[in-house]
């Protein structure tokens, strides 16, 4: 089993205590009529993370992104980027801050450049000098003179990366930002984003791809029906999970026999040649010496690390939720 | 240094004058009085009883100004209301206010700038239609002196400087219509039905204006307003009408303008 949902965080009462945080979101809640989108989220990231946000379709993850940003008004619960409450502090709580929820829009009978020129005047001071800069970044300087109308979705997309980076963000808050690109767009997308992290931008991001997460992120956060379900390390999630072993033996149908009539033991499947079990490490312990007194010889016992997809679906679609709402469509 | 109103209000000029659309509608305007000249020149008479419709073939002074008159009935406010009930709602539907709210303005900012931008272009289109009319009339009958409607004469310099003028007081109900149109741009987060909102609204009034008998309170409706250019060309100047026009079209816009601006500061903004 995986680790118990996270106990309620501290409310942020003491400004003080989260001034450093980029993130920190405590009881967010926000409804639409009878349907809970959030209950009850909360979400702390540390300077320097790379926090993947996950969650199904319809789980929450997008209005709790845009209550981040201060598109939404929750029903309850605060939020404060760098100690800066984004629902009454508007625009000073985004200072420092970028990014976008669902796919960045532009306007499509204005150029690349010109758009990006309009919101870097609309972010004040210098922004405007870093125009070329984050047209060169996200490597759409060549097509910088044509018109938005006639951008693809994945040049859209870098598009969006590159007017975040006008703001020079110490925060850096993208949902999805790989949808639409191409697997050379998603590996540069992702050395891009391994690369902000690397010059110390707090980089949150929601994501599909799970492999895509498992290889930037160092803290998740798991939204599961407007709930969250886990927000931790990726190492510590990794760690909650019950081990799994694969296990080839001489005589596989008594192994089975064996080891199924152990209740400690978990997840019994046969899969090909190869029985796959969870089990603690001491009862594996007991099990290759009870499988060695009934004279069944061990070819292989492999411990196996769960993927996080295992844990993903595990920990959104496993079991019932003890508070389970109504997703949002 | 953090971005301001005028910031703003360039940035939805530029926009504007990016979009054919915006060309289509001056042009419209431009082309309203080249039309009502080649209709004039295809015929015989013309419509004399229209404010300074006697002038026609006189004098090309009056032409715009006669057709200021029938612009005023229905096509000043159908472009008027395609362009503010459009600027807010066309960004919610485009995606694009999402973006513009994380950046270092203000949402009262940004719709003051969307405002402003409005009411300029209400401005560029009398204005063109005003040109457009100046010269079309000018060629066709001549710069010549003018008889206003108390019957002075006036000179065709003098004209032409209260023709300006005349323009200033029309679109004071315009801007109101416009204030109206960014209200329900605001409010709905729909161009279609903020446009024929706008257009029902402007309608209602002249229903209305139509079926109160008493005509002091028909002075009251933001319709009648259309009229009070009228006093530039009487002499004395009859400042009643302007005056109305001023106080009654700028309580028709304070409203709906302040309405906009409290719904758009804290409305939610979701979906695409």
């Amino acid at each position: 089993m995986l680790t118990d949902p996270p106990a309620p965080a501290a409310p942020l009462s003491s400004r003080s205590n989260h001034e450093q945080l980029p993130i920190a979101a405590r009881g967010l809640a926000k409804s639409y009529g009878r349907i809970v989108a959030v209950d009850d989220v909360d979400l702390t990231v540390h300077e320097g993370d790379i926090y993947g946000f996950l969650g199904p379709n319809g789980a929450g993850k997008t209005t709790a992104m845009r209550i981040l940003l201060g598109l939404l008004r929750p029903n309850g619960g605060q939020v404060r980027l760098f100690g800066r409450d984004p629902q009454r502090e508007m625009p000073e709580a985004l200072d420092g801050v970028a990014g976008f929820v669902e796919s960045p829009h532009f306007y499509p009978y204005l150029t690349g450049r010109t758009n990006l020129e309009l919101f870097a005047a609309f972010d004040g001071g210098d922004a405007s000098t870093r125009v070329d800069r984050a047209l060169e970044t996200v490597g759409l300087e060549g097509r910088a003179r044509d018109k938005v109308g006639g951008y693809s979705q994945g040049m859209r997309q870098r598009l969006g990366l590159a007017v975040s980076l006008l703001r020079q963000p110490r925060l850096l808050i993208l949902d999805e930002p790989t949808n639409g690109l191409d697997p050379g767009g998603i590996r540069d997308m992702r050395d891009l984003i391994k690369e902000l992290a690397a010059e110390g931008m707090t980089i949150f991001l929601s994501s599909h791809l799970l492999a895509e997460v498992e290889e930037l992120c160092t803290r998740v956060a798991v939204i599961r029906s407007g709930q969250i379900v886990y927000e931790g390390s990726l190492a510590e999630l990794h760690a909650s999970a019950t081990p799994r072993y694969r296990l080839r033996t001489s005589d596989q149908e008594r192994a089975q026999r064996l080891i199924g009539n152990d209740g400690r033991v978990g997840e019994l499947n046969r899969l090909g040649n190869e029985l796959v079990f969870s089990a603690e490490e001491p009862v594996v312990l007991e099990l290759s010496r009870a499988l060695a007194e009934a004279g069944i010889g061990i070819a292989a016992l492999i411990p196996q690390t769960a993927t996080l997809e295992h844990l993903f679906f595990e920990l959104t679609e496993g079991g019932e939720h003890p508070h389970r709402l109504e997703p949002v469509t | 240094m953090r971005p301001t109103v005028l910031t703003a209000y360039r940035w939805e000029l530029r926009k504007l004058l990016s979009q054919k659309r915006t060309y289509i509608g001056v042009g419209a305007a431009a082309l309203l009085p080249i039309l009502f000249v080649s209709v004039m020149g295809l015929q015989k008479g013309g419509p004399y009883d229209a404010p300074l419709g006697h002038n026609l073939r006189k004098s090309g002074l009056a032409l715009a100004l006669v057709v200021l008159t029938f612009a005023s009935r229905f096509g000043a406010q159908l472009v008027t209301a395609l362009v503010a009930g459009d600027i807010v709602a066309s960004e919610t539907a485009g995606g694009t206010l999402k973006m513009v709210l994380t950046r270092s303005l203000r949402r009262s900012q940004i719709l003051a700038g969307k405002t402003l931008a409005s009411f300029t272009y209400v401005i560029a289109l009398l204005l063109a239609l005003l040109a457009a009319g100046l010269v079309g009339g000018t060629i066709a009958w001549g710069f010549h002196p003018l008889t206003n409607l108390t019957g002075a004469q006036l000179s065709a310099a003098h004209a032409l400087a209260l023709s300006f003028a005349a323009l200033g007081v029309f679109a004071i109900p315009l801007l109101a219509i416009a204030a109206f149109g960014i209200f329900l741009s605001a409010a709905t987060q729909n161009s279609a039905a903020a446009i024929v909102g706008t257009l029902v609204y402007e309608l209602a009034q002249e229903a209305v204006g139509g079926l109160v008998h008493a005509s002091w309170a028909k002075h009251y409706l933001l319709s009648d307003q259309f009229d009070a250019w009228h006093g530039v060309f009487q002499s004395p100047t009859f400042w009643t009408p302007i005056i109305r026009a001023a106080w009654i079209s700028a309580i028709f816009a304070a409203v709906p303008l302040a309405l906009a601006f409290a719904i758009f500061r804290r409305r939610d903004v979701a979906g695409e």
